[in-house]
C-alpha cells in the first residue's frame, strides 16, 4: 500500500481532466490519475468540431449560440450555465489555438468553421458556420494538444491507475483510493480537492459509438457515496453510426452538405425539419430515422438509412436549398474537398464496411453516443448533492461525467468539446483556489476498506453466472426499452431486468487470480458500474411522464412544462433508486414550442 | 468461418515460460481481430491480457503483431487476413508485462525527449494566430499520430539500439518543426541531430508500412534530415 499527498487529484485524463490539471497545477500540487494512458481517452474520438461564435466567415454571436443551446436542450438546460459557456467559448477556442492546436484554416488564415446541427443564425433560422474544426479529427487534436501542454508544464500523471473509491470524511473531500493496474497494488491519495473527469457510459447500450472504457466510472463512484446522479434519463443517440457497428460518422458530413436518404430515395428530413432539414438537432433526426424505418422506408426495408456525401448529391441538394458560400457564390463541392475535410470518415468506411463515401452512400443507424446526465454540478464544476444545490466541499466534476446542466435533454453537436475545456478550466481553477485555503483532512485508519470489500465480493462469487451474458442482457434490454422511443411497459421491463441482473451479478466470478494487469477484475468492476448506471437511467426514465429532448415516450408524446420542467435527481438507496427533483434555472429564454 | 488464433502468452506471476495458446472460434469475415480477442477473453480464457479502448483505430491502445506485422487489432478484419490461422504477439522491443501488454514507458520517454509541444513565447494575439491553408497543410500528415507505437516497434534500428528516439518521436517533432507558428524548430533539430537522432534511420520503410494512420513516416524523417543539413525548414 502506497500513500501519496496532492492538493488536487484529477481523475481521468481526457479533454476535461487535462484542462483541469493544466489550470489546477498552476497554483496547487496536482496529480492526474487515469485508467488509460491519457492519449487513449475518448475525447480523441470526437470528430466534427468545437462550437464558438467566432464569426470568422459570417455573422454570429455568443447570444445566438446560447439560445440555440437552450432550444437544443428542450429548455431543460440551466440558462445561467449556458450563457456562461457560450460567452467563454470564443476565448476557449483562441486559447486552444494559442496552445498550438492545428485547426483547419480559411483562405485568410483564420480558424475554419462549418455548420452543425441546431446551430443557427437567430434572425433567419438558417444554419450558421460555428463549429471550429480540424478536418474530422477535432477531438484528436484537442486531446493531443492538451497532453502536449501537460508535458510542457510537467503535470504529474499516474497512468493506468484505476480509482475505486472517493474518500469523504465528515462531509468533506479527503482523497481517493486507486489500484495500480501494472502491479495490483492499492494506493491511497490524500487530497484536498478531487476533480472527477471520467467521461460517459455509452457501453450500457448495445450499439454505441463509445470506447470500451466508457463504463460510467465516475457516476458509479459518486452514487456509491450517496451523491445523486442528475437527468440520467437523457442519453443521446447520434443519428449516424455505421450500421450494426455504431462507429461514429460525424455530423460534419451533413455540415459539408451530406443528406440522409430513405429506402424510397427521399431526403426525408425535409418532412420533419423543413427549415434546417439534415441539420436539425440529433434527437429530432434519430426519431425521424426510426419513424421512417418503422414505416417500412429503411434501405431495402432494413433498419438503416443512407448518408450520402457524394459530390453529385451534395451539389444537387445545395442547389435546391439555395446554399451559398460566404462570398455569395453557389455552394459546390468536389471529391477532393470531401477527401480533405472528412479523411477519417472515408478511412473508417473503407476499413470497416468497404464503402468509399466519395462514390457511394454510407449505411447508418442511430448509435448510443453521449450522456447529458451525470454528476450534478454548478457552473464552476462544484458537485452539488441535493435539491437545494448544496455543495460537497472539495469535490468537482467536469466533462461528460458532469451534469451542469448545459445540455439539458439534448446536447447540440460541438458543445461536448466546448463543455470539456470550459468546465475543465473552471473546475481546475476552483479546486486549486479551494485547496489554497483548506487543510488536508485526516484519513480514517483503513481508508481502503470500502474498496477492498467490493474487490473481495468480485472474487468470491460462485461463478454460476457469466459476465458476458449479464453484459449482453443489460445492453439488449436497454437498447430495446430505454432507447430512442420509450413506453411505460418497456421501461418497467428494463427496470425489472436490471434489478435481476444486479442480483445475478453477485454470482459472477473473476477467473484471473493475479495482481499484474488483471483486466478480468477491472472489467468485472466496470460491469458493476454499468449496471448501477443502467438502473438509475431506467428508473429515472420510467418516472418522467412526458417527452422532452432525447426522452421520447409513445405514451406521453408531449413536453409537459407544467409538471416536468425540472431536473431529476436519483440516489442509490437500500437496493433500489430514490428520486427527487430540482428546478431548472430559467433566465431570459422562456420555454416555447421547439421546431427546426 | 473458423479461425484459429495462436496467441503469445506470458504471465510473470506464474512459473510458466513464454508460450503460445491456441483457440479456434467461429468468426464472420467482417469481425475485427479485436472482436476475436474479446471473444477469447470473454468465453475461453478470462486471464488474457491486452489493451483496447476506442475499437476503431483512433486511440492507439491495441498495437500488436498480427502474423508478424504491426497492426492495430481493431483495424484488421478477418477478411483482410490472408489465412484463417492467425498468430498474435506483442509488439517488439519493449518489455513484456503480461501476454500482449508491453511497457510503453521507454516509448513515451523518447517521445517526451523531442519537445513534442508547441513553443511560441510571443504574447498571443487577442484572436487566433494567422496561418494560411498552405502553411497548415505543410505538417498535416504528422498531426495524425496517435502514439500507438506501431512504427517505432517495427523499426530494426530501434530494436538494435534502444537509445534511438525512433520514428514516432521524429514524427511528433516534425509536426512542430514545420508548423509556421512554432519557434523551437532549431532546438528540436539539434536534438535530432545527435547520436541517437535521425541518422539511426536507414530508410527501411517498416514504419510507414506499420502506421495505422497512413502517415508517410519515412518521408517525414527524410524531411527532418534535410532540414538539419540545410539548417532551415524552408
Amino acid at each position: 500500500m502506497q500513500k501519496h499527498q496532492y492538493e488536487v487529484v484529477v481523475v481521468g485524463a481526457g479533454g476535461a481532466g487535462l484542462t483541469a490539471a493544466l489550470y489546477a497545477s498552476k497554483n496547487a500540487s496536482t496529480a492526474v490519475i487515469s485508467k488509460l494512458y491519457p492519449t487513449r481517452s475518448h475525447t480523441g474520438a470526437a470528430q466534427g468540431g468545437i462550437g464558438a461564435a467566432l464569426g470568422n466567415t459570417e455573422e454570429d454571436h455568443p447570444e445566438w449560440h446560447a439560445f440555440d443551446t437552450v432550444k437544443g436542450s428542450d429548455y431543460l438546460g440551466d440558462q445561467d450555465a449556458i450563457d456562461f459557456m457560450a460567452a467563454e467559448a470564443v476565448d476557449a477556442v483562441y486559447e486552444l489555438e494559442h496552445m498550438g492546436l492545428p485547426f483547419s484554416r480559411n483562405p485568410d488564415g483564420t480558424i475554419a468553421q462549418r455548420p452543425f446541427g441546431g446551430h443557427t443564425n437567430n434572425d433567419t433560422g438558417k444554419p450558421v458556420r460555428r463549429a471550429c474544426y480540424a478536418a474530422d479529427r477535432t477531438g484528436h487534436m484537442i486531446l493531443q494538444t492538451l497532453f502536449q501542454q501537460s508535458i510542457k508544464n510537467h503535470v504529474k500523471f499516474f497512468d493506468e491507475f484505476y480509482v475505486l473509491d472517493l474518500l469523504i470524511v465528515d462531509g468533506k473531500t479527503a482523497g481517493v483510493i486507486a489500484l495500480e493496474l501494472s502491479t495490483g497494488e492499492m494506493h491511497i491519495f490524500q487530497a484536498k480537492a478531487v476533480i472527477i473527469a471520467t467521461g460517459g457510459h455509452g457501453r450500457v447500450w448495445e450499439t454505441t459509438s463509445n470506447a470500451y472504457s466508457y463504463t460510467g466510472d465516475g457516476v458509479a463512484l459518486t452514487l456509491r457515496k450517496g451523491i445523486p446522479a442528475e437527468d440520467m434519463e437523457f442519453f443521446q443517440f447520434h443519428p449516424t453510426g455505421i450500421y450494426r457497428m455504431g462507429i461514429l460518422i460525424t455530423e460534419g458530413v451533413r455540415g459539408e452538405g451530406g443528406v440522409l436518404i430513405n429506402g424510397e430515395g427521399d431526403r426525408f428530413m425535409e418532412t420533419y425539419a423543413p427549415t434546417v432539414k439534415d441539420l436539425a438537432s440529433r434527437d429530432v433526426i434519430s426519431r425521424a430515422m426510426y419513424l421512417e424505418i418503422k414505416a417500412g422506408r429503411g434501405i431495402d426495408g432494413k433498419g438503416y438509412m443512407n448518408l450520402d456525401v457524394t459530390p453529385e448529391v451534395v451539389n444537387h441538394y445545395a442547389d435546391l436549398d439555395d446554399r451559398k458560400n460566404p462570398d455569395g457564390s453557389p455552394y459546390r463541392v468536389t471529391a477532393s474537398d470531401i477527401l480533405s475535410k472528412l479523411p477519417d470518415i472515408i478511412d473508417f468506411c473503407e476499413t470497416y464496411i468497404g464503402v468509399n463515401p466519395i462514390a457511394d452512400p454510407m449505411p447508418v443507424q442511430p448509435t448510443a453516443h453521449y450522456a447529458m446526465g451525470g454528476i450534478p454540478t454548478n457552473k464552476f464544476g462544484e458537485v452539488v448533492v441535493d435539491e437545494k444545490n448544496t455543495i460537497l466541499p472539495g469535490m468537482y466534476a467536469a466533462g461528460e461525467v458532469a451534469c451542469v446542466s448545459v445540455h439539458g435533454a439534448n446536447r447540440l453537436g460541438t458543445n461536448a468539446l466546448l463543455d470539456l475545456v470550459v468546465f475543465g478550466k473552471y473546475s481546475g481553477l476552483k479546486a486549486s483556489e479551494y485547496a489554497a485555503s483548506e487543510p488536508y483532512i485526516d484519513l480514517p485508519p483503513d481508508p481502503e476498506a470500502f474498496a477492498m470489500k467490493q474487490l473481495d465480493d468480485l472474487r468470491k462469487g460462485t461463478g454460476k453466472e457469466s459476465m458476458v451474458d449479464i453484459a449482453a442482457e443489460m445492453k439488449s434490454v436497454m437498447a430495446d426499452h430505454v432507447g430512442v422511443f420509450r413506453v411505460e411497459e418497456g421501461m418497467q421491463k428494463a427496470v425489472d431486468k436490471i434489478q435481476e441482473l444486479k442480483e445475478r451479478f453477485k454470482n459472477i466470478q473473476v477467473d484471473d487470480p493475479g495482481l499484474k494487469f488483471n483486466m478480468n477484475l477491472i472489467e468485472a468492476w466496470e460491469l458493476s458500474n454499468l449496471i448501477d448506471v443502467a438502473e438509475v437511467t431506467a428508473v429515472s426514465a420510467l418516472a418522467r411522464k412526458e417527452s422532452r429532448g432525447a426522452h421520447s415516450r409513445d405514451d406521453f408524446t408531449d413536453r409537459d412544462d407544467k409538471n416536468w420542467l425540472k431536473h431529476t435527481l436519483a440516489w442509490l438507496d437500500n437496493g433500489g433508486v430514490k428520486l427527487a427533483y430540482k428546478p431548472v434555472t430559467i433566465t431570459h429564454y422562456k420555454p416555447k414550442a421547439r421546431s427546426y | 468461418m473458423q479461425v484459429t488464433l495462436k496467441i503469445f502468452r506470458y504471465n510473470p506471476e506464474d512459473d510458466q515460460k513464454k508460450h503460445y495458446d491456441t483457440f479456434t472460434l467461429e468468426a464472420a469475415p467482417t469481425d475485427r481481430v479485436l472482436d476475436l480477442l474479446e471473444r477469447v477473453k470473454g468465453t475461453e480464457d478470462g486471464t488474457l491480457g491486452f489493451r483496447r479502448a476506442c475499437a476503431h483505430g483512433v486511440c492507439g491502445s491495441d498495437a500488436i503483431r498480427i502474423n508478424g506485422v504491426n497492426r492495430l487489432a481493431c483495424k484488421v478484419l478477418v477478411q483482410d487476413l490472408k489465412s484463417n490461422k492467425v498468430v498474435i504477439e506483442p509488439i517488439l522491443g519493449l518489455p513484456i508485462e503480461k501476454d500482449l501488454i508491453v511497457n510503453m514507458e521507454p516509448f513515451f520517454d523518447h517521445y517526451r525527449s523531442v519537445m513534442p509541444y508547441f513553443v511560441n513565447d510571443d504574447p498571443p494575439p487577442k484572436k487566433e494566430r494567422i496561418q494560411s491553408p498552405e502553411e497548415r497543410e505543410r505538417f498535416d500528415d504528422t498531426t495524425k499520430c496517435i502514439l500507438c507505437g506501431a512504427c517505432t516497434t517495427s523499426c530494426p534500428s530501434s530494436w538494435v539500439n534502444e537509445e534511438y528516439v525512433g520514428p514516432a518521436a521524429i514524427v511528433n517533432a516534425h509536426r512542430f518543426i514545420f508548423d509556421s507558428r512554432d519557434q523551437a524548430a532549431a532546438e528540436r533539430l539539434e536534438i535530432l541531430n545527435e547520436q541517437f537522432g535521425v541518422y539511426r534511420c536507414h530508410t527501411i520503410f517498416n514504419c510507414t508500412d506499420a502506421c495505422p494512420r497512413d502517415i508517410q513516416v519515412t518521408q517525414a524523417i527524410g524531411e527532418v534530415k534535410k532540414a538539419i543539413i540545410k539548417g532551415s525548414v524552408d
